[in-house]
């Protein structure tokens, strides 16, 4: 007996038969592909964001302190500086300013910074191009700000930070470190947070244990745990996950249990036709194993395909309102595409293999059916 | 070819159970090679269920079956299954096409597993086709065949294997008197050519046929005496 | 009558799916070097302003600023805001938060 002429027949039998009812498993396999669309997006954002989270903030500083007063960050005195330095290990240590900004106009929110190293005076900002783009039509390249007493400064829009660097910059605003303290009334000798660096990557939760025991009422946040945060990003337990998550595992269910079982009457008594003709219970299997592939892979190839020109052509459109939210500001940022042979065959067996044995299975029981049943029907 | 030797068949269906039923009982006979053997009966005389023993479709409950000088009774599924599809080509009762693929898809169906190239499988059942005058309706869907033409498809399919012995469970039940003499004149032409022809039916048209080599009475799933030869 | 056997047909496209697929990994890989001078830029800015997070969701100050925020933080924004803010849930607490 020829196996691959075997294998080739039956499978030229099996497609033939699937053609017979082109309409119902073309909408099959559309539906099977966009679960493992939705799946896959899902999986592209996710690697993305934290592959992308790794590379981008492998410079962030390697702790940073905050004070938290009554539970709730505050303002740190910058005296703590001096006794955080005395901390062997720690090559630098400086106090940043920051916080948020709602601006009235527009209803977005912005991350506002003094930069040290400010190149241009007071009265000047720098933006990130997320608000450039989203300033009132009636600014000109004045920003008007408005202060802790109501009052408004003027700021001069000196410069647009690279669309390149959105991911990092978008919702940025940049300005003097007087300027700062001047527009939210932040006193002088106190910052937001303080910065160090350490010497000795070793040394950093050493550091880190110190600062708690020397300045109790503070709390080190080490970049390791900063880029911990962001691999807990697109976790399988977050709430929008699970629900996407469950949503498709639903659909992939429900398809699998019409599978499992809706053999339809008219199936099984083609089943028994073919035994009545010879096929052996193999055979059969063999048949329904490539309807399976046939079926699950077209949609899997077609769903991952979609999924991809999706995040990373499509900048997740789909998925938009729901990353967006409540936010004003939705930064524009095109995503570094990661795809690996290990993802593209976790999806493969998660999609592939369920649905194939799910298309077999039931049909076991009418395969091994006595091939004599056809004689009386 | 191969004469059949049946002896001391019995067949017992739902054994041990309340509504057990022997369908069959002693029945011993011989089928000549080349020849048209008629199974005659009352319906509900076994027929269909010898024809099934006989095809190795189904095992008898007791009793001993020969193909040639090879006894298949107790053969495993597999060897049974290579032996019937090398050997036996079945016509049913119901034809039992598969709608909605075409005549010539139907009649390649059998050959599929035996993994020949596909071409050959084609040629040879155009041929079929072509031979019992179906050869047009080849690429026509089964269901839109009438009852003549789908029972010469069916036939095409049982020869496609060329097996020796062809099985034909009451062939001329759902023909008018026209076609059934026409079944009657192709499984003519067909023991010409060699084949042996097993027909089970109750029809007088079929085993009152002049040509019929031998006819096996039966009722109540008993042999009731031989036909004439 | 003689066409192209649907195995053919089955064979031929699933190559090209995969075909597809493998050009997927060579765009990723073109994507990723042709990105080295945005993500450079990208870390130099992270550098000179000693940035913490990457500006995703800004919707609300734990969410623009995840590794930053403290315990209490989210209901500092709102009663019920780990409701509130669709990005939140994208996220699972940091795990510097959730330890012991
Ligand atoms: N699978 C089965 N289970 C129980 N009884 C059966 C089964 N198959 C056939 N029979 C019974 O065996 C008897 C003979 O049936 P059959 O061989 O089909 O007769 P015929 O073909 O001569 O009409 C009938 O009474 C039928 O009800
Ligand atoms: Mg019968």
């Amino acid at each position: 007996m020829n196996r691959a002429g075997r294998q080739r027949n039956i499978l030229d039998f099996t497609l033939s038969s699937l053609l017979r009812r082109k309409g119902r498993n073309a909408a099959l396999v559309l539906v099977y592909a966009f679960v493992v669309f939705l799946l896959s997006s899902v999986v592209f954002l996710g690697l993305s964001l934290k592959e992308e989270a790794q590379s981008v903030l492998a410079d962030a500083p390697e702790i940073v302190v905050q004070r938290l007063a009554a539970g709730r960050h505050d303002m740190i005195p910058e005296s703590y500086l001096a006794k955080v330095r005395e901390i062997p290990g720690v090559r630098t240590a400086k106090a940043r300013l920051w916080g948020y900004y709602y601006e009235p106009l527009t209803g977005a929110n912005y991350t506002v910074m003094a930069d040290e190293n400010f190149p241009y005076g007071r009265k000047s900002v720098v933006l990130g191009n997320g608000v450039e783009r989203h300033l009132p039509p009636m600014v000109g390249r004045t920003l008007p700000m408005r202060a802790y007493d109501g009052s408004y400064r003027f700021m001069q829009i000196r410069e647009t930070l690279s669309s390149d660097s959105e991911l990092v910059s978008s919702d940025l605003i940049l300005m003097t470190v007087e300027d700062f303290r001047d527009l939210f009334r932040i006193p002088e000798g106190v910052g937001t947070d303080l910065v160090l660096s350490v010497a000795n990557p070793r040394e950093v939760s050493t550091v880190a244990r110190k600062i708690t025991e020397i300045l109790p009422d503070t709390r080190p946040i080490t970049r390791a745990e900063v880029l911990r945060t962001y691999d807990a990003i697109f976790d399988w337990r977050g709430g929008m996950i699970v629900a996407c998550m469950s949503g498709a595992l639903m659909a992939f269910i429900i398809l699998a249990w019409d599978k499992a079982t809706g053999l339809s009457a008219e199936e099984r008594k083609e089943i028994g036709i073919l035994k009545g003709l010879g096929w052996e219970t193999s055979d059969v299997i063999l048949m329904k194993f490539w309807e399976g592939v046939a079926v699950s892979l077209f949609s899997f190839l077609l769903g991952i395909l979609l999924a991809y020109v999706h995040v990373y052509f499509g900048s997740t459109s789909l998925f938009e309102p729901a990353l967006k939210g409540w936010s004003v500001l939705y930064p524009d940022f095109r995503l570094k595409p990661v795809i690996t042979p290990y993802m593209v065959s976790v999806l493969f067996f998660l999609t592939v293999v369920p649905y194939t044995i799910a298309t077999i299975v039931p049909s076991w029981r009418a395969a091994t059916t006595d091939p004599d049943t056809v004689m009386r029907a | 070819m191969a004469m059949i030797v049946l002896s001391g068949i019995r067949k017992v269906f739902n054994a041990g159970k309340p509504n057990e039923f022997c369908a069959l009982e002693g029945i011993t006979a011989t089928i000549e090679p080349n020849r048209t053997t008629v199974l005659k009966g009352p319906s509900g005389s076994g027929k269909t269920t010898l024809l099934s023993i006989l095809g190795c479709m189904a095992r008898p409950t007791s009793g001993r079956i020969f193909l040639g000088e090879r006894e298949i009774t107790s053969l495993p599924e597999r060897f049974l299954t290579e032996i019937r599809r090398k050997t036996f080509g079945f016509i049913f009762q119901q034809f039992h096409l598969i709608q909605r693929l075409s005549a010539l898809e139907n009649v390649m169906i059998p050959a599929y597993p035996l993994g020949e190239p596909k071409e050959k499988i084609r040629d040879r059942a155009m041929e079929l086709l072509s031979l019992f005058d179906v050869g047009r309706k080849a690429s026509s869907k089964v269901e839109w065949l009438s009852g003549g033409e789908a029972q010469r498809v069916a036939i095409a399919r049982a020869l496609i294997n060329d097996p020796a012995t062809l099985i034909a469970d009451e062939p001329t039940a759902h023909l008018d008197s026209g076609l059934s003499r026409e079944f009657l004149e192709i499984a003519r032409h067909l023991e010409e050519r060699g084949k042996t022809v097993i027909i089970a039916s109750h029809d007088p048209l079929v085993f009152d046929a002049d040509r019929v080599a031998k006819v096996i009475p039966m009722r109540d799933g008993r042999i009731v005496s031989e036909g004439a030869s | 009558m003689m066409q192209c056997r649907e195995s053919t047909a089955f064979f031929l496209s699933a190559a090209v799916g995969l075909a597809l697929l493998l050009l997927l990994f060579a765009h990723a890989g073109w994507r990723e070097r042709a990105g080295r001078k945005s993500l450079e830029e990208k870390r130099e800015i992270v550098r000179a302003l000693g940035l913490t997070d990457l500006c995703l969701f800004t919707e609300a100050r734990y969410t623009r600023h995840p590794a930053m925020a403290d315990r209490f933080t989210p209901f500092q924004d709102h009663p019920f805001s780990l409701e509130h803010f669709p990005s939140a849930s994208l996220f699972r607490p940091p795990p510097h938060l959730s330890g012991p």
